[in-house]
């Protein structure tokens, strides 16, 4: 195991309520990281916290082995990660534009730009796209915007909120398809929060429950959800009655 | 009828004759309130942005009162610059009472409150989550900026355009703080009303032509601005 990420007694706090209590978990290179729970259980919040974009209220966060003092990573730690959320958010601007937004911020140059922007659109097949308005694609062309704006930066660790959600079901499963098969191709390590079996089953090969901000078990995504123990039961159980767990 | 259309001639006559005093005229009109809604726009959006972007204690209450300003009558505008101005006031060793400085001061006054409102209104309709997915693009906080401001260009310009409305329209202040001097604080709000005094409708009304192309240049270059090209 080669963790790039690894969380040390974090604890997040709002409100006075304890979102996340988390004693030890880490990322490690190359996995496809499912994590999974309850709506309301913390994942999105772990999810922010460990792609420091929150700060966590106590605990350490280290990086290839490296402390990251609370509240204080560096930008260019920050661009070594890229988030796709749920919703795709895209700015008022061609799909170009906002596949190309992460390298501008970068300052990369102009002629790299346009070579990668081409090769990530072909990649995720929205090349036709490319002089449209972004706000005016369908739900399953602005996730393929939103991926492909993720992974154009060929991030370290590249995390994922529920990206596929608001997708109806044939769309999901041939996006779902298609970027397991680019992820695998960039072998980009991933994280992936979702609450659905699903999703989880078909993308992931490690998985963690988190219920009620901790994490209750992890383990090779088969085996956790084969066998579920005493406090992911439940939780497991009622997704396994709607999905057959063959891959 | 008739006035009106003799005042559309009298303002084409008045601009085609070169009439020095017109073009004067017209000209520190556009200058002060050209550099008041700049002034305003300079202050006015960042402390916007940062009104709509930000949540602090107290921060409520300044938004009622920069509201309150966007009704502010011009005349209380232009009675506290005279106050801050006057010989005995905090200000009244500047000299510049009567001076077209002293018409800015109350065009921004007036015009300020508008553009900060608007710019505030326009980002507090970000979402949080945008916000984050900006941040995750691996922006800094100037990058962040720079894209907001593009994204609510449209929004931007519509508050700078109210608030160039409400200083082009401005008088009562000025008649205050600038006394209407000839070849120096007279501006083309104060010459009408000057000029409707005196019982002259048609060189009052060819003026107000006169204004009102003027009004409508700036505000057609701002919304060319605001409109151009919107891919689809």
């Amino acid at each position: 195991m080669n963790p790039l990420i690894q969380l040390k007694n974090i604890t997040f706090k709002a409100q006075n309520k304890t979102i996340l209590d988390i004693p030890e978990f880490q990322i490690n290179a190359g996995e496809f990281l499912g994590i999974m729970g309850p709506n309301g259980a913390g994942k999105s919040t772990l999810l922010k916290v460990v792609s420091f974009l929150e700060q966590q209220t106590s605990g350490e966060i280290l990086y290839l082995g490296q402390v990251i003092p609370i509240g204080n990573a560096p930008i260019e730690l920050r661009r070594k990660f890229s988030i796709a959320l749920q919703q795709s958010l895209l700015l008022d601007g061609t799909v170009f534009h906002n596949i190309a937004i992460g390298l501008t911020l970068r300052k990369i140059s102009k002629a790299v730009i346009n070579e990668k922007v081409e090769y990530w659109m072909e990649l995720f097949g929205i090349s036709h796209l490319a002089k449209k308005n972004a706000l005016y694609l369908s739900g399953g062309e602005a996730q393929r915007v939103n991926l492909a704006r993720a992974m154009i930066v060929e991030p370290e660790i590249l995390f994922l909120d529920e990206p596929f959600s608001a997708l109806d079901f044939p769309t999901k499963i041939k996006l779902m398809e298609d970027f397991k098969g680019i992820i695998e191709t960039a072998q980009t390590t991933a994280v992936y929060v979702s609450h659905d079996l699903m999703e989880i089953n078909y993308l992931t090969n490690r998985l963690a429950i988190i219920v009620n901000g901790e994490v209750k078990q992890s383990g090779p995504t088969p085996r956790v959800l084969e066998h579920p123990n005493s406090s992911t039961s439940s939780f497991l159980n009622e997704w396994k009655k709607f999905y057959p767990l063959a891959r | 009828m008739e006035l009106l259309i003799d005042g559309l001639k009298k303002a084409i006559e008045m601009i085609l004759s070169g009439d020095q005093e017109v073009y004067a005229i017209t000209w520190l009109t556009l200058k002060v309130c050209l550099i008041s809604i700049l002034i305003s726009t300079l202050i006015g959006l960042p402390f916007g942005i940062f009104l709509g972007l930000t949540r602090f204690k107290g921060r409520r209450i300044l938004l009622l009162f920069i509201n309150i300003g966007m009704g502010l009558p011009p005349v209380v505008a232009g009675l506290w610059i005279t106050m801050l101005l006057w010989r005995s006031g905090p200000l009244g060793d500047l000299s510049l009472l009567y001076s077209p400085t002293a018409i800015v001061m109350a065009q921004i006054l007036v015009s300020l409150p508008i553009v900060t409102s608007l710019t505030c209104t326009a980002f507090q309709q970000i979402s949080d989550k945008m916000l984050l997915q900006i941040k995750a693009l691996g922006a800094t906080k100037f990058q962040t900026f720079i894209i907001l401001i593009k994204q609510l260009k449209i929004a931007i310009l519509a508050a700078i355009m109210a608030g160039f409305g409400r200083v082009i329209a401005e008088v009562g202040a000025a008649m205050m703080v600038g006394g209407n001097i000839l070849g120096d604080t007279r501006i083309l709000t104060t010459t009408i009303v000057m000029e409707v005094s005196k019982g002259n409708f048609d060189i009052a009304l060819a003026l107000s032509f006169i204004l009102l192309s003027v009004a409508l240049l700036i505000t057609a270059a701002l919304t060319f601005l605001q409109q151009r090209k919107r891919i689809s």
